[in-house]
């Protein structure tokens, strides 16, 4: 991984592909990558859409090796949502296949000439070739991926936006292919989708044909550290059994449990349908119908926590929705029937809408009186209409807070104008702190205090008390940034968390690969300097502590069961990157 | 005299009949465990009326009970 992929959309007679050494960026991977980038080249005041903003996209540290479960890609720019600086990741097949071809970044450039051409880039071992393909526009990424699996074959990865992308969305993700080849991993948030699109290119072909893994520095020590680390996974119940059987959804009951579980738009904390929309229910339901309840996004994971969902005569859906995703479109909406909602989950991933921010503006347009809650017919008409752009479409696709603007409504739970995902703030204090202060705006894999909040993991600190969660906070987001440049799923944070030898063992295979002699201190310089880079961009961007805050309903109006307000002091919140 | 109890993902077989399991006075949470034949290693998770509560907590009658092994994902 020691080249860089230059495209220059602007370029006289269409876009040119430059490669070029790694030169000062040597080391960087996954978000170290992009956000260095970003912050060196883009100018932190420029418009999104505009020629000055750049997309980047990167494989992390370890992917393309034989290190488990290390196929993260990192995708970075100026987000057209929040307005400041975006890193948003995807798994798939993506990063593997990069990582395997040399590319230690890929960066769109420049800007689009007048009118509406369209792209596509095809890399592999042979070089880099750009074509014109006008007959792909507002293809959404399912019968994308089908046009490019007669032409390509089924195996490379496709990198596409969807019809929301190319309509330069506030709400448009990346999509990456799976181990299956379909598009159902998403750079979900942000409005990254929108950046590509604003450079006119449609997708990015990914043939790692005729390339092996990558080849470790130390081979003896990386075999042995590997062996470790696969080996705690497998130990840590939520790494080695919670995930692989019941997903990411298996957490909609214990939010419930919790007071936590944000219903009808963030106005209490318990859904009183949960149990048809569980984890456990999703698990079995795919099971009787002939799905599947474990399944990896990309080979080599050792977790497994995805599956396959199926009708009821057993035709494909869409991937086991996740969480977020069931929560998003259901508790949140009042919507209990897991039918609709996978129905939606497929629709976000052909028309590339980030399901968070789908489902929240749904909820939002629901209190606005758009549709009622509970509405699933309704609900999934408003994902059409979003991925098809009528009117009423392109409110929605700006975003849940751009909808509550244009319904005059105060109650759009937002920071920094991205959608709070599925974790009451109030009920659940730590990750109240990451929605607030992270620079990438509402996002509870920042610094995913829910772990410690509620999961018991790495320790416990009392959800529904403010103190300790500004600390608890600053630790996550600086262990998941560093996490972020490695390309291990962020889901191997559950293991290494609660077992000092397996995040050993995680930080070995790293050394054992490049020849490094990292300590646990390096990790944790590495996640201080990425944040520090991160809020600087923001800063001039135009980003102040009055951004760092929850909206004030969170403060004022309590969530019941626990009846709590957020009450998180705001001199804890500024003091939250003072490492 | 009655508690209401979950049990979910791996526990779920040890949930009583209807959710509801009579209560003994001075019972804790680890008599309940015994009674349902749950082993509290298997236990991560242990939430009384929505809050979080240790083995030792004493139970009382009408108590929401939830219990969970080690879960996550995000
Ligand atoms: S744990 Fe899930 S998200 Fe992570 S690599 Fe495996 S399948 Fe993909």
């Amino acid at each position: 991984m020691d080249t860089i992929l230059r495209i220059d959309v602007g370029a006289k007679g269409g876009p040119k592909a430059v490669t070029q050494p790694v030169g000062p960026y040597a080391g960087l991977g996954g978000r170290a990558m992009t956000s260095t980038v970003v912050c060196t080249e883009v100018p932190p005041d420029c418009h999104p859409l505009g020629p000055e903003n750049k997309l980047v996209i990167a494989p992390g540290l370890m992917s393309g090796s034989a290190a488990s479960t290390s196929g993260r890609l990192s995708v970075g720019c100026k987000s057209p949502l929040t307005g400041g600086i975006k890193e948003a990741n995807s798994g798939g097949t993506g990063a593997q296949a990069l990582g395997r071809l040399g590319y230690a970044a890929v960066i769109l450039e420049g800007e689009r000439p007048k009118g509406d051409d369209w792209y596509k880039v095809v890399i592999s071992k042979d070089g880099v070739s750009i074509v014109k393909d006008n007959s792909l526009r507002m293809l959404p990424n399912y019968d994308l991926v089908e046009r490019i699996k007669a032409e390509h074959g089924d195996q490379v990865t496709v990198i596409s936006i969807g019809t929301a992308g190319e309509m330069r969305m506030a709400n448009s993700t990346i999509a990456v292919t799976d181990v299956e080849m379909r598009p159902t991993r998403h750079a979900g948030r942000g409005g990254v989708g929108a950046v590509m699109g604003s450079k006119g290119i449609k997708c990015i072909v990914v043939d790692p044909e005729g390339t092996t893994i990558r080849h470790p520095a130390n081979p003896e020590a990386f075999k042995a550290a590997n062996k470790a680390f696969v080996e705690g996974l497998k130990r840590h119940g939520v790494t080695g059994q919670g995930l692989p059987a019941y997903g990411t959804n298996v957490l909609t009951n214990i939010l419930c449990e919790a007071g936590g579980y944000p219903t009808y738009n963030f106005k209490e904390g318990r859904f009183p349908d949960a149990d048809k929309i569980s984890g456990e229910t999703q698990a079995q339901i795919e099971i009787a119908r002939g799905g599947l309840a474990t399944h990896g996004c990309h080979r080599g994971c050792a977790i497994q926590c995805s599956g396959t969902f199926v009708d009821k005569d057993g035709n494909f859906v869409t991937k086991q929705p996740e969480y977020e995703t069931v929560w998003a479109h259901g508790g949140n909406c009042g919507i209990s029937d897991l039918d609709a909602i996978a129905r939606m989950d497929f629709l976000d991933d052909t028309y590339g809408l980030d399901t968070i921010e789908m489902g929240v503006t749904i909820g939002v347009a629901m209190e606005a009186g758009v549709i009622p809650f509970g509405d699933a017919a309704g609900a999934i008409r408003l994902v059409q209409e979003t991925g098809q752009g009528t009117p009423l479409g392109r409110i929605l696709g700006a975003g849940a807070a751009a909808t509550a603007k244009c319904y005059g409504l105060e109650r759009a739970p937002v920071v920094k104008n991205q959608a709070m995902p599925a974790y009451d703030p109030r009920a659940v204090k730590g990750i109240g702190v990451t929605y607030a202060t992270t620079p990438m705006g509402a996002d509870h894999t920042a610094g995913y205090a829910v772990a410690t909040n509620i999961l018991k993991v790495g320790g416990f600190v009392d959800p529904l008390q403010p103190g300790g969660q500004a600390e608890l906070s600053r630790n996550l987001q600086v262990a998941t940034a560093a996490l972020d440049a490695t390309g291990f799923c962020l889901f191997v944070a559950f293991a290494i968390l609660d077992q000092a030898d397996t995040f050993q063992a995680m930080v070995d295979t790293i050394n054992a690969m490049y020849n490094l002699s990292m300590t646990a201190d390096d990790v944790v310089a590495l996640g201080q300097d990425i944040l520090t880079k991160e809020r600087a961009f923001n800063t001039k961007a135009g980003f102040g502590p009055a951004q760092d805050r929850l909206p004030r309903y969170f403060s004022r109006e309590s969530l019941p069961p626990h009846n709590v307000v957020f009450d998180v002091p705001e001199k804890e919140l500024d003091s939250v990157f003072a490492f | 005299m009655a508690l209401t109890v979950k049990c979910y993902a791996t526990l779920a077989e040890h949930s009583p009949p209807e959710g509801e399991t009579p209560h003994a006075e001075g019972h804790t949470v680890a008599d309940l465990l015994a009674e349902l034949r749950i082993d509290p290693a298997e236990v991560k998770v242990i939430f009384v009326n929505g809050l979080h509560a240790g083995l030792d907590q004493p139970l009382r009658d009408g108590d929401r009970v939830g219990l969970f092994p080690a879960v996550g994902g995000g």
